[in-house]
């Protein structure tokens, strides 16, 4: 008897199963649905584009870790989201991973959402080939790639013939509305992952409900959104949106669930997230019906992501046995 | 009152219910508990919680009571405060109950042989903590009837206020919930703050453990006579028993059986681990929250753990001292599972023969899973502070351990009872930022429940660095003021 060692370990001896590859998975589970509709509404090409996109993003961090003497980190999975996340708003994988993510030292201490630092460099270098849309629905879509598709962005294209303005700036550029419905659906063009918003909030939904999301973030976003672009259409409806368009539109439902919330770039506290949120929200509106560009949701979340950690330092919640907001530094 | 004692308790029973049905829903589905219950219930308290339970394992089965071990080992040190001062010499009989070591000052208690037998030697002994330390190894004899010394009784009729502290004092009692304060200290209530509630701490949120919830169901009486004891000591004036939802038989055996002149009631709160911790207590029956780096009679409460107040009520009465305590021996890796009344000094060695153990036992924890602390030896003793054994085996421990970065996930922050922010706090602890821990956030403060260590998905070991950063600070403190002395 007692022929074993004994081993010991520190308390508490008990750990929940969730751990940070299964949250990251579980991400990837919620994009799928997202995807599959980009696949099934744009055709053969996004499908390309996803999986080169993904396929990018996790090599880059294998040899970018590899390189750098360290054990491969692509097994916890979030590299995929960043490919996954940058290929439904366009390529850009490898600067995402690059300068987004392991410049700042890998998974946990990015600043900024990597998906969302390719895609500002990406549209800052190549402006109106990633802001080139294809109609959705064409009929050879699933047979046919369309050859500026894989070109693109290192040739001229020949987009006149085959591209959609997006409903956004269509309003914003020629004052056509587009309408709720047919946006909620996805029945519009746009960037391959931003149409259907409802599958979006499908994915969105799942993560909530397993508690792998931060739900107060797209909740404080998405209301402030509603209600300010609401307050701005009550006073003068033929300048401005409605608000459901506001909502249902552009990259809005993927920034606000699937990117805003990025558990590292974004506030831990409760207070934090839902200030945080409003802020997006509040620079989303601001961009989109002040500004000169159709669409704000990448910048917003990016000068959110910069001022996050002074966030969470500001709103620190109560200390049990505390009167006041502590004065956490 | 009564009347509305009464219905509450039949709510909290209705509301248990739910909770447990939609428990099993959310289960079932795969889903976290966080949040279900709080919607139900407004005695809770802020995060927490909700590790398995496994008390069913051994809520059932009645106190058995253990064999003699041949050789006891008995370290001074089994409270906190100053080690008692050894009064017998090698080679000594003893009766059982016969004192074996005297308190030496206030935050002291005396140790008495749970056994007769011999002193066979006094040496330094093995303790929990990895460390030798001094105590006395008691020979038991065989043969013999084990009849209890007894002292000289106190009557809670006619006894002072400080005949009573004296009186548990005396009889070597600490805090059986596993901390091992003195109890006589917590009692003394100081002048300036009188207390109003007194609080029986019923509610066992350590998993696995089940023995206060056997001390409710099967010691009922001495709880009652306790309780006269801890009124005229605390001048309360009135009784709270806070029971956990999973306990609800205990709950109901107490409350059918409260004496017509005490003024006692019992409430059921909801499942949330730490709510066996005084503060979250407090905060639960009360809705007050003890101020930071202060005591509960800070808001007028005396919180004293269930199995504790059974002792004053058994023990006082007599004059005898602590010899023996229920243990709950447990976990996978465990043959026959029980809560058993266990002589203080039985050798862990001992225990786990008797019980019978898996052949792939991996880790031993003494006291609960959650804040219980992992073996290394096995001729280390129960102590009266030892609330329970738990065996793991190989399968239970065998977890991917791969510690990746904070990803920032907020879920530490949402479990840490006492609402600190571990993320912020762990980051600083690998920064060696020791002062700016303990000055900005409330480093002190933390209890080292392991909720957030819990849930940390990255695996980091947050309550261990918190920890080892208490223990800096502390130190440094009493660098600092040694240097201002001299």
């Amino acid at each position: 008897m007692f022929k074993q060692t004994l081993h010991i370990s520190t308390s508490p001896h008990l750990k929940r199963s969730i751990g940070t590859d299964d949250i990251m998975r579980n991400v990837v589970w919620a994009l799928l649905p997202t995807s599959a509709f980009a696949v099934f509404s744009f055709g053969l090409s996004v499908f390309l584009l996803l999986m080169t996109a993904v396929a990018a993003a996790v090599l880059t961090e294998h040899v970018l870790c590899r390189l750098s003497g360290q054990q491969s980190t692509v097994d916890d999975w979030s590299a995929v989201i960043t490919g996954l996340l940058l290929g439904l708003t366009l390529v850009g994988s490898v600067i995402a991973i690059a300068l987004g993510k392991f410049a700042f030292g890998g998974l946990g201490y990015n600043t900024f959402n990597p998906a969302l630092v390719g895609r500002a460099v990406l549209q800052a270098a190549f402006p109106v080939a990633i802001t080139t849309w294809h109609p959705a629905f064409l009929d050879g879509r699933f047979s046919a790639i369309p050859s500026s598709t894989l070109a693109l962005p290192f040739m001229e294209p020949h987009y006149d013939a085959i591209s959609g303005a997006t409903p956004l700036s269509a309003f914003k550029f020629d004052q056509v509305t587009t309408s709720s419905a047919d946006l909620a659906m996805g029945l519009v063009s746009g960037s391959a992952g931003e149409t259907c918003a409802v599958l979006i909030l499908l994915g969105g939904i799942y993560l909530i409900a397993r508690k792998m999301m931060n739900w107060r973030i797209p909740v404080a976003l998405l209301l402030t959104v509603y209600v300010l672009s609401g307050i701005v259409h009550w006073f003068s409806p033929e300048a401005y949106p409605s608000p459901s368009f506001m909502l249902f539109s552009g990259g809005l439902m993927l920034g606000a669930i699937f990117m805003a919330t990025d558990m590292v770039a974004s506030p831990l506290t409760p207070p934090g997230a839902v200030l945080y949120g409003v802020l997006i929200g509040l620079l989303v509106v601001v961009i989109r019906l002040w500004g000169g560009l159709p669409e704000g949701v990448m910048y917003a979340i990016l000068l959110a992501n910069a001022i996050s950690p002074h966030i969470d330092k500001a709103l620190q919640p109560r200390v049990y046995g505390t009167v006041k907001k502590s004065k956490a530094a | 009152m009564g009347l509305f004692n009464f219905g509450h308790i039949l709510t909290m029973k209705w509301f248990a219910a739910q909770t447990d049905s939609m428990s099993a829903l959310t289960q079932r589905l795969g889903l976290p508990l966080r949040g279900i219950p709080n919607r139900y219930a407004s005695k809770t308290f802020r995060n927490g919680v909700h590790p398995p339970e496994h008390k069913s394992e051994t809520d059932g089965l009645p106190i058995k009571q253990f064999p003699f071990a041949p050789l006891l080992v008995l370290p001074t040190a089994q409270h906190i405060g100053a080690p008692s001062k050894i009064i017998v010499r090698e080679g000594q009989e003893v009766v059982r109950g016969q004192l074996l070591a005297e308190a030496d000052g206030y935050v002291s208690v005396p140790l008495h042989a749970p056994v007769s037998g011999r002193v066979r030697k006094i040496a330094n002994v093995p303790t929990v903590k990895g460390e030798m330390a001094p105590g006395i190894y008691l020979e038991a004899f065989p043969a013999s009837g084990q009849e209890v010394l007894e002292g000289e009784g106190i009557d809670y009729k006619t006894a002072t206020q400080d005949d009573i502290l004296q009186g548990i004092q005396n009889a070597g009692i600490v805090g059986l919930g596993g901390a091992a304060f003195p109890t006589h200290v917590k009692l003394k209530v100081p002048d300036d703050k009188p207390c109003e509630v007194l609080m029986l701490n019923g509610i066992e949120c350590e998993p696995y453990l089940t023995t206060d919830h056997r001390v409710m169901l099967e010691q009922s009486e001495d709880i009652f006579t306790g309780i006269r004891y801890l009124l005229k000591s605390t001048g309360a004036e009135r009784v709270i028993i806070g029971i956990e939802a999973n306990k609800q038989d205990a709950a109901d055996h107490l409350s059918r059986n409260i004496p017509e002149d005490l003024p006692v009631s019992v409430e059921v709160v909801p499942v949330k681990y730490p709510q066996g911790s005084e503060k979250m207590l407090i905060t639960a029956l009360l809705g007050k929250e003890v101020p930071s780096g202060g005591l509960p009679i800070d808001v007028g409460v005396v919180v004293v753990n269930v199995a504790t107040t059974a002792e004053i009520g058994r023990l006082l009465p007599r004059g005898r001292g602590i010899q023996e305590r229920v243990v709950t021996i447990t976990g996978p890796g465990v043959e026959k599972k029980g809560n058993y009344l266990i002589p203080v000094g039985t050798p862990l060695r001992f225990v786990l023969e008797q019980v019978g153990v898996a052949d792939d036992l991996s880790e031993v924890y003494l006291g609960g899973p959650m804040m219980g602390m992992a073996v290394s030896d096995l001729d280390i003793s129960i102590t009266k502070g030892s609330s329970g054994i738990v065996a793991f085996t190989e399968k239970e421990v065998s977890r991917t351990d791969k510690i990746y970065p904070c990803i920032k996930c907020g879920y530490c922050v949402d479990a840490c009872p006492l609402s600190l922010n571990p993320s912020q706090l762990g980051i600083l602890a690998k920064f060696e930022a020791y002062d700016e821990m303990a000055d900005h956030h409330h480093l002190m403060d933390c209890f080292e429940c392991g909720s957030c260590s819990y849930v940390c998905p990255s695996n980091i070991p947050l309550v261990q660095y918190f920890r080892m950063s208490k223990a800096i600070v502390r130190k440094r403190a009493a660098a600092q003021k040694e240097a201002a002395n001299v």
